[in-house]
């Protein structure tokens, strides 16, 4: 490669680096607790206990854990009600003051699926894991952060592009994952930058790219409303607001019906964002690993009951839906959870050596320049 | 070599996410080695 080709090269690996640094860091650190999320909230005791009753106790019906979630918190909607695979016996349920008030003001708990008990989950509503995920996810400044988050995550891959470029004609000279630890502690973290970096790198890419959708989200949720749901439900353009909701009670029947063999994960009540003012959503899970990711939202008209569509799921939602375990490391079971701590770690690691790395090229350019000054 | 790696670790992602058991293991190998590797290179040697 010609000399001023990697002088370009080498323009672009340390702006762009230099500017996402910053930021990257800030990402890997909050990351590293959010990876063990679940572990971290039970040692806090934030996790909600479940009475013991016999195994064959029925669930309540829908309708019954809605009025039980009113009377817990009076004044407020049902917004939301979702399952966890790790809870059976919970329905997470997220009620607001309003059906379209936005997440952040919203307030998460879990019920007792078999007695309409609610069961606080603090974690979910505040306190040190909330800060951590505001910080990763948006450093609490909503959509534009979030836009910022993910601009700093483009300026990461091509840092890390730009990176393999640089690393390729000058690892020809040595030995593949040689540390040269006798000349200078410099050029033993050059080596290790590179090595630690080049090892790395398709985890590093993964995540960062899989960031960068995830920080669109709200952008591609939009872009469902508009087009998808919008389609679904253009009978309903002009029909007057619902003044009150059919029951819930079949709504997991209905859904199964015309969904069959996939399980549900959650439901949005009409007027909030995944869903229409006159539909409840069911969004419903398939039941291999891969599809378990993949949702299918079930409309079903709010008054009558009657299902109005099931949707077919557009590319990009499925593009999001699989972006969310591939940033997360939640899908391997525990030795997955570490090895995505111990890249995380060696990440932070490539990031401050880099830093590193200029901050010493510059004081040596410095000092050169000094001394061509005084030798002429 | 480099590049063998990388493919090993692209495997170790996405084969967890299409099943339990094996799919499992080549995953916690796919990503264990890059793990490994790296941290070796930070011990000094002596």
């Amino acid at each position: 490669m010609k000399s001023k080709t990697i002088r370009h090269w080498s323009f672009v690996h340390t702006w762009t680096s230099l500017i996402c640094t910053v930021f990257l860091l800030m990402l890997a650190i909050t990351g590293l607790p959010l990876i063990f999320h679940h572990e971290i909230e039970h040692l806090l005791g934030d996790a909600p206990e479940f009475r013991q009753l016999p195994a064959d106790t029925p669930p309540l019906d829908l309708q019954q854990l809605v009025e039980k979630a009113k009377a817990h918190r009076p004044g407020e909607v049902v917004q939301y009600f979702g399952w966890d695979e790790d809870e059976p016996n919970g329905v997470i349920t997220i009620m607001a003051p309003t059906a379209g008030t936005e997440p952040n003001a919203s307030h998460t708990f879990m019920l007792d699926a078999r007695t309409g008990e609610a069961l606080d989950m603090p974690s979910a509503n505040g306190g040190f894991m909330m800060v951590m995920l505001r910080l990763h996810v948006d450093m609490f400044a909503g959509l534009p952060g979030k836009l910022l988050l993910a601009f700093m995550g483009l300026l990461f891959v091509v840092a890390i592009v730009s990176g393999v470029v640089l690393y390729l004609p000058f690892m020809r000279r040595l030995k593949f994952a040689t540390v040269r630890q006798d000349k200078s502690t410099r050029l033993r973290w050059l080596d290790l930058h590179n090595l630690i970096g080049v090892v790395t790198l398709v985890w590093a890419l993964t995540v960062g790219v899989t960031g960068v959708i995830a920080a669109c989200a709200d952008l591609i949720i939009a872009a469902w409303r508009n087009d998808s749901l919008s389609a679904m439900v253009e009978p309903y353009r002009n029909a007057p607001p619902l003044t009150q909701l059919a029951p819930a009670s079949r709504l997991l029947d209905i859904a199964k019906d015309v969904t069959p063999g996939m399980e549900p994960s959650f439901i949005a009540f009409p007027g909030t964002l995944f869903s229409s003012q006159h539909h409840y959503g069911v969004f419903m899970k398939g039941s291999t690993h891969l599809t378990s990711h993949l949702l299918t939202p079930v409309l079903i008209d709010a008054s009558t009951l009657q299902v109005t569509a099931v949707a077919e799921r557009p590319w990009y939602m499925d593009l999001m839906s699989l972006s969310l375990p591939l940033h997360f490391g939640d899908y391997g079971g525990r030795p997955m959870q570490i090895f995505w701590a111990t890249l995380d770690v060696l990440t932070i690691i490539v990031l401050g050596s880099g830093v590193y790395l200029w901050l010493v090229r510059r004081k040596a350019a410095k000092r050169a320049t000094v001394a061509a000054g005084v030798a002429s | 070599m480099p590049v063998v790696i990388g493919v090993l670790c692209a495997a170790g992602l996405f084969s967890a996410l299409l099943g339990d058991g094996l799919w499992d293991a080549v995953s916690w190998l796919g990503l264990g080695l890059p793990s490994l590797l790296a941290v070796r290179g930070l011990i000094p040697r002596r």
